[in-house]
C-alpha cells in the first residue's frame, strides 16, 4: 500500500515536487542572475556616491544667539573654541576670558587675566590660530602672553560603572610666564601689538603710544643639566613708516612683518634676523580714495588677505619677480562684500577666511579655489569680531549692540571649483599661475594642489601616441588579414594576435621602462630612422617582386606578402641600428639626446612619450585589430565577387566596396581601442617619468589619470578631499570608457544588421 | 611602373607590411623575456682584468661580465674619462662586482678601451651571500673557530663539506623560527584577542583571567625552550669560515652561516652547469625572497598568484553562469536585455584600476569596515578585514572577470542548437532538467572557455591589486598550519606585482633584472598556455557545435 502511494507521488511528481524543483530553479537563477547584474551597476552608484559630495555646496546651520552676560564697557576682542567645538572662547578688551557652551550658552567659566597692579590694558593681538597664544599689550609697555587652556579629565559614571564621564574644565595659562614680558624699554603704553610665540621663541611687534615701531623677540633655551629656563631678550627699534598705522601682522615663523599704514599702504618689513630688521618695500594695494579696513594673514603665513572701506577682498603674496627680488603682488580679487570690510580672521589649518562687514554680513571665502563659499547676515549692525572653530567646523560672530551668534559649518570641500580643476591657479610662492597636482607634501600648512587637467592632457597625450602607432598597424593589418591573407597563414596570424591580446601590460611596461627606454636612449637615431624607413621599404620590396621573373614568384603566389616582409623588416631595422651610431657621430655630436637639449632645447626623457607610444600601441593593437578585421571580413562575398567581375583590381575593390561598407566597423574597433589605452595603467607607469607636465613633445612623460590613481590611492586618507578626487578620476575614466564602448558596441550593431540585409 | 603603383600592389604589401611587424613585435616580447630569463639561471663565467682608473692607476677586477654595448665616446668622455682615439664609438661592459660591503657599489659600467684582457682563471669562486649580494674572490683556506683546516686545493672539497653542513643548520633554525615560533606568536595573539573580547563584552572574571594568564606562560615555557634550541644552533652555525682573496689582494674571512650557496664557475663542465641550473631553478620557485626581494626565489608571489586566482575563479565562476543562464534563458528577451546584454559586454573595457578604485572603496573600507566592527571588534584598531587583503582582491578581481565568464556562457548557450532543448522538452522534462541535464552539459566547455579566459586575466592584472591587497613582502603566506588555516584578511604577493616591485622600486635595479625577467618569463608562459588552451578549447567547442548542428 505505501509503495502504491509513493509510486503514484512520484508520476504525480511532475505537477507536484518536479514543477516546485523547476520554479526553485528559475527563481535561484532569476534571482542570483538579477543581483549580480545590480551589483555590477553599483560599481557605477558607489564611484558617484563617493564624489557626489565635494560637488555639493558647503552647509551651514542658522545663526543661533548665545547670550554671555558682559560689562557694557567692556568689547569682544576675539572668538574662538577649543577643538571639538563644543565650549565657545570670548575676550575682552578688559582682559576678561569667557568660556561658554556653544550649544545653549551657558557660562563654564570666567577668568580676568592676571595684571599687574595699577597697570591697564592697552591692546590685544592673537598670533596665528594655530598656535591660539594670544597677548595683551599694557600701558607699561610690557605684553602678557596667554593661551586658552582645557583639561580633560575622566570620572566613572555613578550610573553605569562600564563609563567614563569626560569633563572638560577651562581655564587660561600663561606659556612664557606670570610675568609680563618687557616690549618697549622707555614703558610706553602699546597701542598696537602682534604677536608670535611657538615653541622657545616669541616675538611682537608694537607701536607706541608715541609712534615709535618697536621690536622685542625673546628665546628661551632649557638648561640640559638643571632644567632651568632663562629667557634671552632682543629688542629694536623698526624703521618708521609715513600716515597712521592701523595694522601690525607678524606672520607665524616670525620672519615677515607687515604694518598696513596710511589708510592704503604696506610697508613689508624682513624680521629674520632679530638684531638687524630691514624695511624691504612699501607698496600701495589700493587705490587712491580707497582705505584698507582690515587685514590678515592665511594659515602658514605666506598670504596676506585685505578688505577695504569698498568692500573689495584681495589677496597678496610675495612673489620673486625677473629681478630677483621679492614683490609683494596682487594674486586674486575675490568677490566683494556688501558693506565696509571690519574684520577678517583666517582659518586654523586651511586657506579658508572669514569676513565680516559693517552692515552685518559675514562671508565665508576659500583662496585657492577663489570661492565665496557662504554668506550670511547676522543682522544690521556692523559685525564686530568674527571667529573660526579650530577645525572650520563653526564659526562666531558678534556684532555690534549684538550678543555671540554662532553656528555650524560643514565645509568639506572647499578647495574644489571648476577654476582650481580645470585652470590654472596661481599658488602660494610660486612665481606665477600654473597647473599643478601635487597632493600631499610633509609640512600641515602645505596649500594642495588639485589641478586635474595636467593628468586629463598626460592622459590623452598617452592615448594619443599609442593611437599613432597603433591604428596603421592594427587597421592596415586587418585590412590584410581579412582580404589578401592565405588561410594557413590566417591560422598562424590570428593566435599570435590573440596572445598579444593576453600578455599582461605588466610586462609589456617592464619591458618599456626597463629595456626599451634606455635602447632607445643610446639609439635614439637609429630608432627614428628604423620608423621612417619602414614604409618605405615595404613599397620598395613589392616593386622588387614585381619586377622579379615570373617563374620565381609564382609558386610563392599572394597572400603570403606578410611573411615575405618579415626578413625584410628585421634587415632593415638592423641596417638602421648599425646606420644609427656612425649618423649621431657625423650630425649630432655622437649623441643625439644630449644634442636635441643643447642645440634645440627640447628636454629630452629616457622614459618618454615615444616608448609609451610603442609600448601601449602594442597593447592596443590586438583590440583594434581583431575587431577591424571581423568587419572587413563579414563584407558579404557577393558584393566583393561583384565588384571584381566588373572589372575592378582587388585593391580598388578592397577601396571602393569593402572599406566603405566595413568603415562604419573600422571606426568603433579605433573606439574601443581608445577605451583600452585611456584607461592603461601599468605601462604608464612603468615607461614614464610620471610628472605631470602639459607638453606635447613626443621626447617626454606625462602622468596620466589611471597612473595617478596607482601611485596615490593607497595613501589617500578616507573622506578628504584627495580621495574623493581620485575616486572622481575613476568615475571620469569609467563613465568614458563606457560611453565609448557603448557607442562602439552600437555602430558594430547596426553594421551587422546592414550586413544581414544586404 | 605606372600600371604597377595603379593595381595597388603598393598598397597591398603596406598592409601586409602591418601584419608582418605586428608578428615581429609579439615575438620579439616573447623571445626578449625568454632568452633574458632563461639565461639567468645558468652560470656566468667571472672574469678577471686589469682596469685603467680615471685617474692613471691600475688596478684589478674580479666579476660577472653583464652586458655590451657601444657607446659614443663623446658620452665617455663626458664622465671622465681619457680615452686617446680617433673612433666616435666604442664599446663598454657592464659588470658585476659584487663585493658590495667592501667596496659599495654592485654594478658598474667600464669602457672597454680601458680594460686589459679578460681571464677565466678556473679557481675564481662566485659565493651567494644572505647578505649583500655576491662575492668574488680566489679561495685560499678553509678554518674553523678561526683555524686552518684545509688550505689550496684541498680547500674546495672541504669547503663544500662544511657548507652543507651550515646550511643544514640554518635550515633547521629557520623552521623553527618561522613556523615554531610563528605558532607561539600566533596564539599568544589569539589569547590577548580573546580575553579582549571578553572585556568588551563585560565578562571577563578573575578565573578567566587566571586562566589567559596560564596559558600564557605555558606559550612562553615553549617558547624560551625553542629560544635554547636556537641559540645552539646559532653557536654551531658560527663554527666554519672561509678566507677569500679579493681583486685587490685583500683577504677576507666569510662566515659560512651567512653563505647560501658557492661555486667554481669557471671550473664547472657543461653538465656540472646543467645540473646548476636545473638546482637554481628549482631554488627559484621554492625559496623565499632574499635581500629586499632582488635575490633568492619567488614561491610566495607564486603561491599568493594561484591562491587568489583560486579564490576569484570560485566566486566568478558562479555568480557569471547564473547571470548568464538568466539573461539567456530566463529573462524575457527585449531592448531591456540587450541594454543590459551591451552594459555587462562593456564593462570589459572598462580600465581595471576603476574597479582597483571600488574595491578599496567598497570592498575595504565599507564591507571590511562593518565586519571589524561587528565581529573583530578586539582587534580594533588594528583592522582585520578593514584592511586590503586576499579575499578583498580575489572578490576585486572576480567583478572585473565576471563579463568574461558571461559572454563567453552566453555564448555557448546560444549556440546550444534548439532541436536539442525542444526533443527534452517534448519527452516531458521540465526546463530546469532540459537545461541541467542537456544545455548546461553541451555548453560546459563554452563555460570553461570562459573561466580559463578570466584566469589568464587575472593572473595578469596587477593596476586593481596594488589597490586590494598586493604587498612587496608578505609576512606569511594566507595558507598556513594556524587554525584556521585558510587567513582570507592577509595581504599576499603578486607575481606581476613582483616584476613591478622588484623592477622599479627596488634599491639596487641592475641586480634585479635577471630575476625580475625570469618572473616575467613565468608570468607569460602561464598565461600563454592558459590562452593557448582556451583557444584549443574553443575552436574543438564550434567544431563539435557544428556537427550538433545536423542532428
Amino acid at each position: 500500500m505505501e509503495k502504491i502511494e509513493t509510486n503514484i507521488s512520484r508520476v504525480g511528481g511532475y505537477t507536484g515536487r518536479r514543477m516546485a524543483r523547476d520554479r526553485l530553479f528559475k527563481h535561484v537563477m532569476t534571482f542570483g542572475g538579477l543581483s549580480v547584474i545590480i551589483a555590477i551597476s553599483a560599481i557605477f552608484f558607489y564611484l558617484a556616491s563617493v564624489v557626489v559630495p565635494i560637488f555639493m555646496p558647503a552647509q551651514m546651520g542658522d545663526l543661533q544667539q548665545v547670550n554671555i552676560p558682559k560689562d557694557a564697557l567692556e568689547s569682544s576682542v576675539h572668538l574662538t573654541s577649543e577643538e571639538q567645538a563644543e565650549i565657545g572662547v570670548r575676550m575682552t578688551d578688559r582682559g576678561s576670558v569667557t568660556f561658554f557652551d556653544l550649544r545653549d550658552g551657558r557660562v563654564m567659566a570666567e577668568e580676568k587675566v592676571a595684571l599687574p597692579e595699577g597697570v591697564d590694558i592697552a591692546s590685544f593681538a592673537a598670533g596665528d590660530p594655530s598656535q591660539q597664544v594670544v597677548a595683551y599689550g599694557l600701558s607699561d609697555g610690557r605684553m602678557l602672553v596667554l593661551e586658552q587652556d582645557f583639561k580633560v579629565t575622566f570620572q566613572v559614571d555613578p550610573d553605569d560603572h562600564e563609563k567614563d564621564i569626560r569633563t572638560i574644565t577651562p581655564t587660561i595659562a600663561y606659556p612664557v610666564g606670570n610675568e609680563p614680558l618687557g616690549i618697549d624699554e622707555t614703558g610706553q603704553a602699546l597701542k598696537r601689538l602682534t604677536v608670535q610665540h611657538s615653541g622657545e621663541s616669541t616675538t611682537a611687534v608694537a607701536q607706541t603710544a608715541d609712534g615709535r615701531l618697536v621690536l622685542a623677540a625673546f628665546e628661551s633655551r632649557s638648561n640640559m643639566i638643571t632644567g632651568e629656563v632663562t629667557t634671552e631678550r632682543f629688542g629694536i627699534e623698526l624703521p618708521p613708516v609715513e600716515g597712521e598705522v592701523s595694522q601690525l601682522l607678524l606672520e607665524v615663523k616670525q620672519r615677515d612683518l607687515y604694518v598696513v599704514h596710511g589708510g592704503r599702504f604696506v610697508s613689508h618689513y624682513d624680521v629674520m634676523n632679530k638684531q638687524a630688521p630691514r624695511l624691504l618695500q612699501t607698496v600701495a594695494l589700493v587705490p587712491e580714495g580707497e582705505t584698507i579696513t582690515a587685514a590678515t594673514i592665511l594659515s602658514g603665513g605666506f598670504s596676506l588677505i585685505i578688505g577695504t572701506d569698498q568692500g573689495k577682498v584681495s589677496q597678496w603674496f610675495q612673489v620673486r619677480g625677473d629681478d630677483n627680488v621679492n614683490h609683494l603682488t596682487h594674486i586674486r580679487s575675490f568677490k566683494p562684500m556688501a558693506g565696509r570690510v571690519t574684520m577678517i580672521t583666517p582659518e586654523h589649518f586651511r586657506k579658508g577666511f572669514l569676513a565680516g562687514d559693517d552692515k552685518g554680513n559675514v562671508g565665508l571665502y576659500y583662496a585657492t579655489s577663489n570661492r565665496l563659499i557662504l554668506k550670511r547676515s547676522t543682522g544690521s549692525e556692523p559685525v564686530r569680531v568674527v571667529g573660526f572653530a579650530p577645525r572650520a567646523n563653526a564659526v562666531l560672530v558678534e556684532s555690534a549692540g549684538n550678543a555671540i551668534q554662532t553656528a555650524r559649518v560643514e565645509n568639506d570641500y572647499p578647495e574644489i571649483s571648476f577654476s582650481s580643476l580645470w585652470q590654472k591657479v596661481w599658488y602660494e610662492s610660486y612665481p606665477e599661475p600654473e597647473y599643478n597636482w601635487q597632493s600631499s607634501a610633509a609640512t600641515s600648512d602645505f596649500e594642495p594642489k588639485f589641478s586635474v587637467a595636467p593628468l586629463t592632457f598626460g592622459t590623452l597625450k598617452a592615448a594619443f601616441y599609442a593611437m599613432l602607432v597603433a591604428i596603421p598597424l592594427a587597421v592596415l593589418g586587418a585590412i590584410f588579414a581579412a582580404y589578401f591573407m592565405s588561410p594557413r597563414m590566417r591560422s598562424v596570424v590570428k593566435p599570435s594576435i590573440e596572445i598579444m591580446e593576453a600578455l599582461p601590460t605588466v610586462i609589456l611596461g617592464f619591458l618599456a621602462g626597463l629595456w626599451l627606454a634606455p635602447w632607445v636612449d643610446n639609439n635614439l637615431a637609429g630608432t627614428l630612422m628604423a620608423i621612417f624607413l619602414l614604409p618605405f621599404s615595404f613599397v620598395i620590396t613589392a616593386y622588387v617582386w614585381h619586377l622579379l621573373p615570373q617563374r620565381l614568384t609564382a609558386g610563392i603566389g599572394s597572400g603570403w606578402e606578410a611573411a615575405l616582409l618579415v626578413p625584410v623588416i628585421l634587415v632593415v631595422i638592423y641596417l638602421a641600428i648599425q646606420l644609427g651610431h656612425p649618423i649621431e657621430a657625423a650630425f649630432f655630436g655622437g649623441n643625439m639626446p644630449h644634442w636635441l637639449t643643447n642645440e634645440l632645447g627640447i628636454t629630452y626623457e629616457q622614459r618618454n612619450s615615444l616608448v609609451v607610444g610603442i609600448a601601449m600601441g602594442f597593447a592596443v593593437i590586438p583590440t583594434i585589430f581583431s575587431i577591424a578585421e571581423d568587419a572587413v571580413f563579414s563584407v558579404p562575398k557577393h558584393l566583393t565577387s561583384g565588384s571584381l567581375a566588373l572589372g575592378a583590381t582587388p585593391w580598388q575593390t578592397l577601396f571602393f566596396v569593402v572599406l566603405l561598407t566595413a568603415s562604419p566597423g573600422i571606426f568603433s574597433a579605433i573606439m574601443v581601442g581608445m577605451g583600452r589605452a585611456v584607461g592603461e595603467t601599468m605601462i604608464v607607469l612603468m615607461a614614464t617619468g610620471n610628472t605631470a607636465v602639459m607638453d606635447l613633445s613626443i621626447f617626454t612623460g606625462f602622468r596620466t589619470l589611471s597612473a595617478n590613481i596607482g601611485v596615490e590611492m593607497p595613501e589617500a586618507a578616507v573622506g578628504t578631499t584627495h580621495y574623493r578626487l581620485l575616486f572622481f578620476s575613476a568615475l571620469v575614466l569609467f563613465v568614458f570608457t563606457f560611453v565609448v564602448n557603448t557607442v562602439a558596441e552600437l555602430v558594430r550593431h547596426r553594421l551587422r544588421e546592414k550586413y544581414s540585409s544586404l | 611602373m605606372r600600371n604597377w603603383y595603379k593595381s595597388g600592389e603598393p598598397w597591398v604589401w603596406t598592409t601586409a607590411g602591418a601584419v608582418a611587424l605586428s608578428l615581429i613585435m609579439v615575438y620579439a616580447v616573447v623571445w626578449l623575456t625568454a632568452a633574458r630569463g632563461l639565461t639567468h639561471f645558468w652560470p656566468k663565467p667571472v672574469a678577471e682584468v686589469t682596469y685603467q682608473e680615471r685617474s692613471g692607476a691600475a688596478s684589478r677586477l674580479i666579476g660577472e661580465i653583464r652586458e655590451r654595448e657601444e657607446v659614443s665616446l663623446v658620452r665617455l668622455r663626458e664622465q671622465g674619462y681619457t680615452i686617446d682615439s680617433k673612433d666616435l664609438f666604442a664599446d663598454r661592459y657592464l659588470i658585476k662586482l659584487g663585493n658590495k660591503d667592501l667596496t659599495g657599489v654592485d654594478f658598474k659600467w667600464f669602457p672597454a678601451p680601458m680594460l686589459g684582457e679578460f681571464t677565466y682563471p678556473k679557481d675564481l669562486l662566485a659565493i651567494e651571500r644572505r647578505e649583500w649580494g655576491n662575492f668574488y674572490g680566489h679561495l685560499k683556506a678553509v678554518k674553523e673557530h678561526g683555524n686552518v683546516v684545509a688550505e689550496g686545493p684541498a680547500a674546495w672539497g672541504e669547503a663544500q663539506k662544511r657548507l652543507a653542513r651550515s646550511n643544514d643548520l640554518f635550515r633547521q633554525a629557520l623552521r623553527i623560527e618561522k613556523s615554531d615560533i610563528g605558532k607561539i606568536n600566533y596564539a599568544l595573539e589569539k589569547t590577548r584577542l580573546s580575553e579582549r573580547r571578553l572585556e568588551i563584552d563585560g565578562t571577563l572574571t578573575d578565573a578567566a583571567k587566571a586562566g589567559f594568564a596560564q596559558e600564557r606562560a605555558a606559550r612562553e615555557a615553549d617558547y624560551l625552550a625553542l629560544q635554547q634550541k636556537l641559540d645552539t644552533i646559532r653557536v654551531a652555525i658560527e663554527r666554519d669560515s672561509i678566507s677569500v682573496e679579493t681583486s685587490d689582494g685583500q683577504v677576507v674571512d666569510i662566515p659560512l652561516a651567512k653563505v647560501a650557496d658557492m661555486y667554481l664557475p669557471n671550473a664547472m663542465s657543461v653538465w656540472q652547469k646543467m645540473g646548476f641550473y636545473v638546482h637554481k631553478f628549482y631554488e627559484f620557485v621554492s625559496d623565499d625572497p632574499r635581500e629586499a626581494n632582488t635575490e633568492g626565489g619567488i614561491f610566495p608571489a607564486i603561491f599568493g598568484t594561484v591562491m587568489m586566482v583560486l579564490l576569484m575563479s570560485a566566486m566568478v565562476t558562479p555568480l557569471g553562469i547564473m547571470a548568464a543562464i538568466y539573461m539567456r534563458e530566463y529573462a524575457k528577451p527585449g531592448p531591456v536585455i540587450r541594454a543590459i546584454r551591451i552594459s555587462v559586454n562593456n564593462l570589459a573595457g572598462v580600465p581595471s584600476i576603476v574597479y582597483g578604485v571600488f574595491g578599496l572603496g567598497f570592498f575595504v573600507y565599507v564591507l571590511g569596515g562593518s565586519i571589524d566592527e561587528l565581529f573583530f571588534a578586539e582587534a580594533l584598531p588594528a583592522p582585520t578585514f578593514g584592511s586590503p587583503g586576499i579575499l578583498w582582491a580575489s572578490l576585486t578581481l572576480a567583478i572585473l572577470t565576471l563579463p568574461v565568464v558571461i559572454v563567453a556562457t552566453e555564448e555557448g548557450l546560444s549556440r546550444v542548437p534548439r532541436t536539442i532543448r525542444e526533443g527534452s522538452l517534448a519527452l516531458g522534462a521540465t526546463k530546469a532538467e532540459t537545461l541541467w541535464r542537456t544545455v548546461l552539459p553541451i555548453a560546459s566547455p563554452a563555460m570553461m572557455t570562459g573561466l580559463i579566459l578570466a584566469i589568464a586575466r587575472a593572473a595578469g592584472e596587477v593596476a586593481p591589486l596594488m589597490l586590494v591587497g598586493v604587498v612587496k613582502l608578505a609576512p606569511s603566506l594566507p595558507l598556513d598550519g594556524n587554525f584556521p588555516f585558510l587567513h582570507l584578511e592577509r595581504k599576499f604577493m603578486h607575481l606581476g606585482f613582483h616584476i613591478y616591485d622588484v623592477g622599479f622600486q627596488s634599491p639596487n635595479v641592475e641586480a634585479a633584472r635577471p630575476l625580475v625577467y625570469a618572473t616575467a618569463l613565468l608570468l607569460v608562459i602561464i598565461i600563454v598556455v592558459l590562452n593557448l588552451f582556451a583557444i584549443r578549447l574553443r575552436n574543438r567547442l564550434r567544431e563539435r557545435m557544428r556537427g550538433l548542428e545536423g542532428v
